[in-house]
């Protein structure tokens, strides 16, 4: 494995190459920001228009003056939103994304973890039954049916919650369950796995012989040892729960960065479309990075 | 204060959740990760305070679904009809449309003169006008605004708007530089002079459209192109924008220096921004949302059901779905068979089985009653005389036809099944096979400007109750014509209308343009008349009317107490 300090500096590469593909696929897609339903109302009109965004420049000027501005920080004007910077819209999307991505990451550890842990603590009793039925459903529903669901019991039906909007705190329960109940069921699937293998092996059998009770067994010797597999599996879960809240924002209509996910590429907003690739890219850079260390840090064994 | 309170209680209650997840991860943590557990225990609560922090107060006095996010709530650049509700909530012209019927009524113009031959127009300001930071309106700025939007360098798409008056349509084609030689002077601080090219029967109309908002001169010379996110935002309108965060809302209070601030009732009110229709379903059938004012955020499958209701309110809407046929390639470059296709089309059909509101079928461009305006019926159904038409062109019973393809946008059911009936209708009577094409919005939108397509779906909204909001888009140069038909009677007749004071002769020479169009040439053929749908309780909401132009505007709108 590569030195951190390596992967570190790679991230720049990895955003010119991103920032360069993107770019030129981009503008390879049939259409463009300036095709409207309406026609501007002169050739001037449009014309100016098009010189305002620089598309009147030949496309390697173009490009030249698009990294030139990510270097200096500014990824552009949004060319669907007039009034909006690409780092203004991220701005005030980004955080939105991270808060319903951290509490969905919540639920999926809040429930996955004792869950799994139960069961394995309960194997082969109606416990586990149950959990392993209930964890099947978890990862088998999928979120469209999830969330209309949650909705139509608990926002329409009984009343108690909020059924979109992003605001008081409880508008946020629905949408962080709807995101997070298929990785609580991951979770508590590896777990419930992690706890098994741990509760055969010879040093939680030395723990037991020593006279310690059966709680400070499982707290101190077994559920430490069986975390390994879910921490390595939290990067590529904040991952997915980052880049897949499109579905959750928009059913809830949550002001995050889903919606320029598949929005900007219907309305050719390419300077918003490579804002996001960017940032998103960098991102999944930053926390693979960060659970790589995390792990080695965990697990001697990876270390050597 | 109780917004206050009820924030701090949600606070501590949170909070107190997260730290029982705190305690569970520490807890078996244990030894080894005890450190990154707390690290994740901090983590989740620090979410949890800054989500807190988020929290809205309590619930404005009116709540609003307006569809998509605007691109831009700038009047001079705005196209959108979202945007365009925003934007008269917040800014107002001379004239401003009257909520029960869509037609002009004093604005910001407390009067007006017309002379006799309609070609000036003088609009007395009304003295109390004000920005709604407490500087003056005065003529001096109506004009200079005016200017601005014609200058092609703002890029407002809608500066056609201005081609009826004097000298408009050269300077926003760039023949002519000076914008001061725009028709429109200020005689004192409030008195505005237009003068017009041509007598325009809707002029008041368009004094009272978006592009025609006078806007806040010294914000704009301080900010440029982004005026719009000045604060605070000097506004016109009912009232005033406090805060805008993107796919969320806009929250707006009442502008206490609105001329008619005393019909204003409601303190305060959010505009909310998304695009799921069955979210805003929700929202409003939970009571969260008082009006939904887009049939396009209400679920299309269910239209005809909730039409039914008495908070759903349908209404003719001042729109046309139509075909547009590429007369510059084969076989649609042949009149005879484009009528014959505009004559196999039984539009009855589409409207019974497939948009189920209520829509009038209709062959012509124009919907019927647009400013009192009878279109001409256009081709009649009739499959009998389209064989022979297809005959005469060289087609007996389609033999020797080519495949051709119909495109249409993606994203509505009712494009798509529209796509198949016309396959069927063609092939039942004509014998001429149809391959269908859906394409992507944007897509959609190069191909059919490019002329890439055999015959295409279309449609357009009036931008004013008149029918030369729909008869224009098929002049020679326009840009909207999109079939690359280009016929001299018929720019002759429309400038013929243009010039015509009398509005009955005015109207005939009108529908005798639109019978060249749709009955003899055919380069388009109408399918039917849109219907409009809004939300709206009429319990707790008062004030809105529906009329053609989907006009609501906000001063009028209110919430009924209980």
């Amino acid at each position: 494995m590569k030195s951190w300090q390596a992967r570190l500096a790679l991230i720049p590469v990895l955003v010119w190459a991103v920032a360069t593909l993107s770019f030129f696929l981009l503008r390879a897609v049939p259409g463009g920001p300036f095709d409207r339903e309406r026609a501007s109302a002169s050739r001037e009109v449009e014309a100016a228009l098009k010189a305002r965004y620089h598309w009147d420049e030949p496309l390697w000027r173009q490009y030249t003056r698009y990294l030139g501005n990510v270097i200096r920080g500014d990824l552009g004007p949004s060319l669907k939103y007039r009034n909006h910077s690409v780092n203004d819209l991220l701005g005030q999307t980004v955080p939105v994304s991270l808060t319903l991505g951290a509490m969905a990451f919540g639920v999926a550890m809040g429930l996955g973890l004792p869950l799994g842990t139960l069961a394995a603590l309960r194997k082969g009793g109606w416990a586990d039954h149950a959990a392993s039925l209930l964890t099947l459903v978890g990862v088998c529903v999928p979120v469209f049916v999830l969330g209309p669901l949650l909705i139509l019991i608990l926002g329409l039906g009984l009343g108690w919650l909020p059924v979109a909007l992003w605001g008081s705190w409880k508008t946020a329960i629905l949408p962080a369950l709807t995101l997070g109940i298929y990785f609580a069921a991951r979770v508590a699937r590896w777990m419930r796995e992690g706890m098994l293998e741990v509760l055969k092996s010879p040093h939680v059998q030395a723990a037991r012989a020593k006279g310690l009770s059966e709680t400070a067994v499982i707290l101190r010797h077994v559920v430490p040892v069986a975390l390994v597999p879910v921490v390595s599996y939290t990067g590529p879960m904040l991952a997915d729960l980052l880049t897949g809240s499109f579905v959750v924002e928009n059913l809830f209509q949550i002001p995050g960065t889903g919606a320029f996910f598949i929005n900007s590429f219907f309305s050719r907003d390419y300077t918003m479309m490579m804002g996001m690739v960017l940032f998103y890219s960098v991102l999944l850079q930053v926390l693979n990075l960060f659970s790589d260390l995390l792990l080695r840090w965990l697990d001697p064994r990876i270390r050597s | 204060m109780i917004g206050r309170q009820v924030q701090r209680n949600a606070l501590v209650r949170k909070t107190g959740a997260f730290c029982c997840l705190y305690w569970w991860v520490g807890l078996v943590g244990s030894k080894v990760s005890w450190s990154a557990a707390r690290a994740l225990g901090l983590a989740l609560i620090a979410g949890a305070c800054f989500f807190a922090g988020c929290s809205q107060a309590e619930r404005a006095d009116l709540v609003l679904h307006n569809g998509p996010e605007p691109e831009t709530i700038d009047p001079q650049i705005l196209t959108g009809q979202a945007d365009g509700r925003i934007a008269s909530a917040l800014f107002e012209g001379l004239t401003r449309f009257n909520p029960t019927n869509g037609t002009a009524m004093p604005g910001l113009a407390s009067h007006w003169d017309i002379s006799a031959d309609g070609l000036t127009y003088t609009f007395y300001l009304r003295p109390e006008a004000r920005w709604s930071t407490g500087e003056p309106m005065e003529a001096e700025e109506v004009v200079w605004s005016w200017r601005r939007a014609v200058t092609p360098a703002t890029a407002a798409d809608y500066a056609s708007q201005f081609f009826c008056v004097r000298n408009g349509r050269a300077i926003v084609n760039g023949e002519l530089r000076d914008t001061s030689r725009l028709g429109a002077e200020a005689l004192d601080a409030h008195t505005v002079r237009v003068h017009l090219e041509n007598p325009t029967p809707y002029f008041l109309e368009l004094a009272a459209s978006r592009v025609f908002f006078p806007i806040p001169r010294r914000a704009v010379e301080r900010l440029g192109d982004q005026w719009i996110r000045a604060e605070p935002l000097p506004c016109s309108g009912p009232y005033r924008l406090l805060g805008w965060r993107v796919n969320d809302r806009f929250r707006l209070a009442r502008n206490p220096h609105y001329w008619d601030a005393a019909q204003v009732t409601a303190k305060r009110i959010d505009i909310l921004s998304g695009d799921n229709p069955s979210t805003a379903l929700n929202l409003f059938l939970k009571g969260e949302v008082d009006l939904i004012s887009d049939r396009k955020i209400i679920p299309g499958e269910l239209g005809p059901e909730l039409a039914q209701r008495p908070d759903f309110h349908r209404f003719d809407y001042l729109g046309q779905d139509f075909i547009r046929f590429n007369t510059t390639r084969k076989p649609f470059h042949d009149a005879r068979v484009r009528r014959a296709v505009a004559m196999s089309l039984d539009r009855s059909r589409i409207t019974a089985r497939i948009t189920r509101m209520g829509e009038r079928p209709s062959a012509a461009v124009t919907p019927a009653g647009a400013g009192g305006y009878q279109p001409p019926a256009g081709v009649l159904w009739d499959p009998v005389s389209a064989r022979r038409l297809l005959a005469e062109a060289g087609y007996p019973e389609g033999r020797g036809f080519p495949v051709v393809e119909y495109t249409f946008n993606v994203g509505s059911r009712i494009y798509e099944q529209t796509g198949v009936e016309i396959q069927s209708m063609l092939r039942e009577h004509l014998g001429i096979r149809v391959e269908l094409r859906p394409l992507e919005w944007k897509t959609y939108l190069a191909e059919m400007s490019a002329l890439n397509y055999d015959f295409i779906r279309g449609s357009w909204v009036g931008d004013y109750d008149d029918p030369m909001t729909f008869l224009d888009c098929f002049l020679s140069d326009s840009g909207n014509n999109r079939t690359g038909w280009k016929e001299v009677r018929y720019d002759q007749l429309l400038q013929a209308a243009a010039a015509e004071v009398d509005p009955q002769r005015r109207f005939g020479i009108l529908r005798e343009a639109e019978t060249l169009l749709v009955t003899e040439a055919v380069p388009v053929t109408g399918l039917y008349s849109h219907v409009g749908l809004y939300a709206a309780d009429p319990r707790k909401v008062g004030g809105i009317w529906p009329n053609r132009m989907d006009e609501h505007p906000f001063f009028s709108m209110r919430r009924i107490r209980p």
